[in-house]
């Protein structure tokens, strides 16, 4: 695996690390640019979708005529100044989108070609390692599962984002164009069903959202500025300590 | 640990080698690069920040859209517009349901439909012809059951019958010399639409004068209306007086007010 960074000869490589605490390159600069981009790009889709669904929001959760919860409460809309802006919101998304799918797309293939997918595609034991990842933060389970750049909680949810990123964009084209784009509406049940997933995976989206913002902030600065500079500071492994025995080896003699 | 963990330790050191895999750098060299970072992220912010507020405040707006996103939109319209021979799918008749009124514009009052007539005109503003709506109707009359499409987000699978446009088109094509857009407009002038003279010569273009079965009503824009389902319901207007084919660009209402002046789908 090649990685595009500026780093000296005399360092690069993992087989000899300096001496004391380094910092070891975690997220590629091509990952960090796409990462921070895709940010403000989501953030103005989403917020530009919400706009067009506003003219038209007829989802909720509920059952025959009774709604458990609408999309979205009044105060929503009017906080987010999201009602009565259809014509901007269509102008923001169709200008924005090919923006977002540019940038999207150059993520998939970096992420194709430079085998950084290996760190966030799970594996088949992703699934099991994922709930004890979930124990474990919930103080359930004392120990975590083993993991790599990311554990199996990350690699699940990350893959499972840029599935969703990848579901909002043909079924947006499919809402886009149907015609011009026909019979792809098809692949989603219709026009309405690609308006439904194409919603649906925006909730999903922001869902991740909130519970990578939430991680983000439990992680700490040091994972933060990760994201930002690339690295991270690594302590060097502690060296070899004789194994401490859980108790006491039973060497006082018993009372008798 | 016990022996059945093994392999757990295996997958703990091939997980670690791979989260160790990438170069190592002293950590002065860190700040260094750190620094550098967090100065190249500012100077993005800062970029983001001023763009947005180029087009939110600076860009000057064409037709209520910042010029910047309107151009945007016409460049949709050149990449969409060579997409302009496919059709939509057709339905059953069965399958088609009633449609919700909802443009009122243009045909708010009601009016006598005895003697209506519609007005063709050319590019030079001679007037062409003045039809009686048994002229549409003495055209070959068709079927089309389609989704029709509001721009709001709603969809309603309807069926219209009446002339499709290309045939109305015919006796006229030799009479319009280069004109490329068809301008419709109500009665009162209130509603008006423009077209590119080739996306209304589709064959899913209709003059319709009926619909589900039953001839139009008012609020449906009788007597005469366009139907398509390659066009958002915001382009097919209702109660059509006047046709005229133009050599620029024909005004669109709803254009005027923010929309996407092509609207295609």
């Amino acid at each position: 695996m090649s990685i595009d960074e500026d780093v000296p000869s005399d360092v690069a490589g993992a087989a000899e690390p300096p001496p004391g605490p380094v910092a070891r390159l975690k997220h590629p600069r091509a990952i960090r640019w796409l990462h921070w981009i895709n940010f403000p790009l989501l953030t103005v889709m989403i917020w530009s979708g919400l706009r067009i669904y506003w003219a038209e929001d007829v989802y909720a959760f509920g059952i025959g005529s009774w709604q458990w919860f609408a999309f979205f409460p009044e105060v929503v809309y009017e906080k987010l100044d999201l009602d009565r802006h259809l014509a901007r919101g269509m102008a923001f998304h169709f200008s924005f989108a090919w923006l977002f799918v540019i940038n999207g797309l150059a993520y998939t293939i970096y992420l194709a070609a430079s085998g950084e997918w290996r760190h966030i595609v799970p594996d088949r034991r992703s699934a099991a390692e994922a709930r004890d990842v979930v124990l474990h933060d919930l103080h359930l389970k004392a120990e975590a599962p083993p993991q790599g750049r990311y554990n199996a909680a990350q690699r699940i949810a990350y893959t499972a984002v840029l599935a969703m990123g990848a579901i909002v964009v043909v079924s947006g084209f499919a809402i886009y164009k149907p015609t011009q784009l026909h019979p792809l509406p098809l692949l989603f049940g219709g026009y309405q069903g690609a308006r439904l997933i194409h919603f649906s995976m925006t909730i999903g989206i922001l869902l991740f959202f909130v519970v990578h913002l939430l991680q983000v902030l439990r992680a700490g600065w040091g994972n933060f500025r990760g994201m930002v500079t690339g690295y991270e500071i690594e302590q060097p492994d502690p060296p070899e300590q004789p194994v401490q025995p859980d108790r006491p080896e039973p060497t006082e003699e018993v009372p008798s | 640990m016990s022996d059945h963990d093994q392999p757990t330790d295996d997958r703990a050191a091939q997980l670690r080698a791979q989260a160790q895999s990438g170069p190592a750098i002293p950590i002065d060299e860190f700040r260094r690069k750190s620094r550098r970072s967090f100065l190249t992220g500012a100077v993005g912010v800062l970029g983001a920040g001023a763009f947005w507020n180029y087009i939110q405040t600076k860009s000057e707006p064409v037709d209520r859209v910042p010029g910047i996103l309107r151009n945007t939109l016409e460049a949709n319209e050149a990449i969409w517009s060579n997409f302009e021979g496919r059709s939509a799918p057709e339905y059953d008749i069965a399958d088609a349901s009633p449609i919700q009124v909802n443009g009122r514009v243009g045909i708010r009052e009601e009016i006598s439909l005895a003697g209506y007539t519609v007005r063709v005109e050319g590019p030079d503003g001679d007037v062409l012809d003045d039809l009686p709506i048994d002229h549409f109707r003495s055209l070959p009359q068709s079927d089309l059951v389609i989704e029709h499409k509001c721009i709001e987000g709603w969809s309603n699978i309807t069926h219209w019958r009446g002339a499709r446009f290309r045939d109305f088109h015919e006796p006229y094509a030799d009479r319009i010399g280069d004109a490329g857009y068809v301008a419709l407009e109500t009665p009162d002038g209130e509603y008006y639409v423009g077209w590119d003279l080739d996306a209304i010569l589709h064959p899913q273009t209709m003059l319709a004068l009926e619909q589900n079965g039953e001839p139009l009503d008012q609020a449906h824009g009788a007597p005469i209306r366009l139907a398509t389902p390659n066009r958002y319901g915001i382009k097919t207007i209702k109660r059509i007086k006047t046709i005229r084919y133009q050599r620029d660009r024909a005004p669109d209402y709803w254009a005027e007010r923010g929309y996407d002046w092509y609207a295609g789908l």
